[in-house]
């Protein structure tokens, strides 16, 4: 019963652009409207699939960007030798028809249930499940406490600025511009490495006072419902450096959750 | 029937039809696809050897590069639909390796650093038309694109052109490789069109 | 490890397709070595031609899918075990 109910929501769906925004010079969020769509969880995808006029189709996942009960919207980063991103990001405006099927993924996903505190960890475009992360914490007045650790090439290619500049109480956010910085920057301007980790990570064993750490545990396989979560999302090799640094802090295996875009970031 | 996504098309590059196989397009970019990791093989461990003959041969990094090597132009076509024109290449002939054995084998399954295979007949990488290639563009062959080395026989589907090669097995019959054992055509002839068992 | 390489969240869709359930919270043990991981953190190699999927500690292959003339083959033989987690029923 569970398999046929899985298998319904995989099937393929037109949605329809409502709307485009461009967020950085290279990255646009795209807002759909799906006539059946069935909600989703903080930190899922979708998978998009386009037909041309001569029937050669293409599919690719994008993470949501939107929190649950949101309408669907994706945040897709361009890449110069790609196929559907510059199409995405460029031709692509509201009225538009693709397909997607989805919500999908039971792992990279967080629940208010699954307490904390969130460590959030962002190589570039992989900032954009962690948004959703944390819309949802947000939209439902979670009291966990969050620290974003957000690394961007520049200032300019830091998706959703204006959100995470006004981020309510509980909420942290730490940028690292690895190409460049603007004037008068002093934040971090070097890559995610195990010094920077120590100084922002949350400490790996679970506060004596604890957070909320509700009925379930991630994975629902039993780990220590204690201590923070943290969640990696980027290229791979970000996340590879992130995780085993997270993981060289203390943090059980178990409770960093991963992500790769692969090696141009998704 | 999937809707159209209008303005939405393939990128490709203009070319002249008797260049493109069928149900090929024409691409100005070099994709990297693997199956596995990029090995990364020293090349004071590195070797290339032809087992199944009437005697093993191996050649060391300094052997092989001592071997005459050829420079050539040439077209590939993957079976994921993209080809690429004009690909300048440097490499030793098969010719020339192969004419180091006796043998009488028909078959041959080239082998790879990290596990890959693929099988093709002895005589399709004889008369000029296979090369153990240590060259792309003028350049040593970067480890995403097979190198050291890898084989190059560009008149078949180029997953039979295994990157990091390291040798073939002669053989008496025809053993399916990697791909060729999940379904993809044993020949591959990207001009009969030859990409599943079958067609 | 390559910088290329995915994970098994990039495969979420397949995995259902084939399994008929989500099954990157699924456990698999490699038949090589013996390491245990979610399916989610294993490596995914996507060359066009099919999907690879390889064990994380020695690069075993675990699994592969080559879709073909509208049929999926899965080939699941690197796998000593494949666990999903219980559904919620």
């Amino acid at each position: 019963m569970a398999g046929t109910a899985l298998r319904g929501r995989l099937t393929w769906q037109s949605a329809t652009v409502t709307a485009v925004m461009d967020e950085t010079p290279s990255t646009r969020t795209i807002s759909l409207s799906v006539p059946d769509w069935p909600g989703h969880r903080a930190g899922q995808h979708v998978d998009i699939r386009l037909t041309a006029e001569d029937g050669y189709q293409a599919e690719r996942a994008y993470s949501i960007a939107s929190a649950p009960g949101e309408d669907l919207a994706l945040t897709v980063e361009r890449l110069d030798d790609g196929e559907v991103s510059p199409y995405l990001t460029g031709e692509l405006r509201a009225g538009d028809i693709l397909e997607v099927r989805g919500p999908i993924g039971g792992y990279f996903v967080w629940e208010t249930g699954f307490g904390g505190p969130l460590l959030l960890l962002a190589g570039g475009s992989g900032v954009v499940p962690l948004r959703s992360i944390l819309r949802h914490r947000a939209l439902s007045g979670s009291p966990v406490q969050a620290r974003l650790l957000y690394s961007s090439r520049s200032w300019a290619d830091v998706i959703y600025r204006a959100e995470l500049g006004g981020l309510a109480e509980g909420v942290s956010v730490v940028y690292t511009l690895t190409g460049s910085q603007p004037p008068g920057w002093t934040g971090y301007a070097r890559r995610v490495d195990a010094p920077m980790l120590a100084e922002v990570a949350w400490p790996a064993a679970p506060s004596p006072s604890g957070s909320p750490s509700g009925s379930g545990s991630p994975s629902g396989s039993g780990s220590p419902a204690g201590g923070p979560l943290a969640y990696v999302c980027g290229p791979t090799s970000f996340v590879e450096s992130v995780a085993a640094g997270l993981v060289g802090l203390g943090y059980p295996a178990e409770r960093v959750k991963t992500e790769r875009f692969g090696a141009t970031g998704g | 029937m999937s809707p159209i996504s209008r303005g939405f098309h393939r990128k490709r590059i203009q070319a002249p039809a008797d260049r493109v196989p069928p149900g090929q397009y024409v691409t100005g970019d070099f994709p990297v696809l693997s199956a596995g990791p990029t090995p990364h093989t020293a090349l004071e461990r590195w070797s290339f050897s032809i087992t199944g003959g009437r005697e093993t041969r191996s050649w060391t990094w300094e052997e092989f590069r001592a071997l005459p090597a050829e420079t050539l132009t040439t077209d590939i076509h993957c079976v994921t639909r993209w080809s690429k024109l004009d690909t300048r290449w440097e490499g030793v002939s098969l010719d020339v390796l192969l004419g180091a054995v006796s043998y009488d084998a028909r078959y041959a399954l080239a082998f790879s650093d990290g596990g890959y295979t693929t099988n093709l007949p002895v005589g399709d990488l004889l008369g000029g038309r296979a090369w153990v290639a240590f060259g792309y563009g003028g350049a040593p062959l970067g480890a995403e694109h097979g190198g050291p080395a890898r084989l190059l026989v560009p008149h078949l589907y180029f997953w039979k052109s295994a990157k990091w090669v390291r040798g073939l097995r002669l053989r008496a019959t025809d053993e399916p490789g990697f791909w060729e054992n999940y379904g993809y055509h044993s020949y591959g002839d990207p001009w009969r069109e030859q990409r599943y068992a079958g067609d | 490890m390559s910088d290329a390489a995915l994970d098994g969240n990039a495969i979420g869709g397949l995995l259902i397709e084939v399994f008929g359930a989500e099954m990157t919270t699924a456990t698999g043990t490699c038949a090589g070595c013996g390491a245990v991981s979610p399916v989610a953190e294993l490596a995914v190699y996507r060359p066009g031609l099919g999907t690879v999927v390889r064990c994380r500690s020695c690069d075993a292959v675990l699994m592969v899918f080559v879709e073909m003339r509208g049929i999926t083959c899965v080939d699941l033989a690197g796998l000593a075990g494949l666990v999903p987690l219980p559904s919620p029923g």
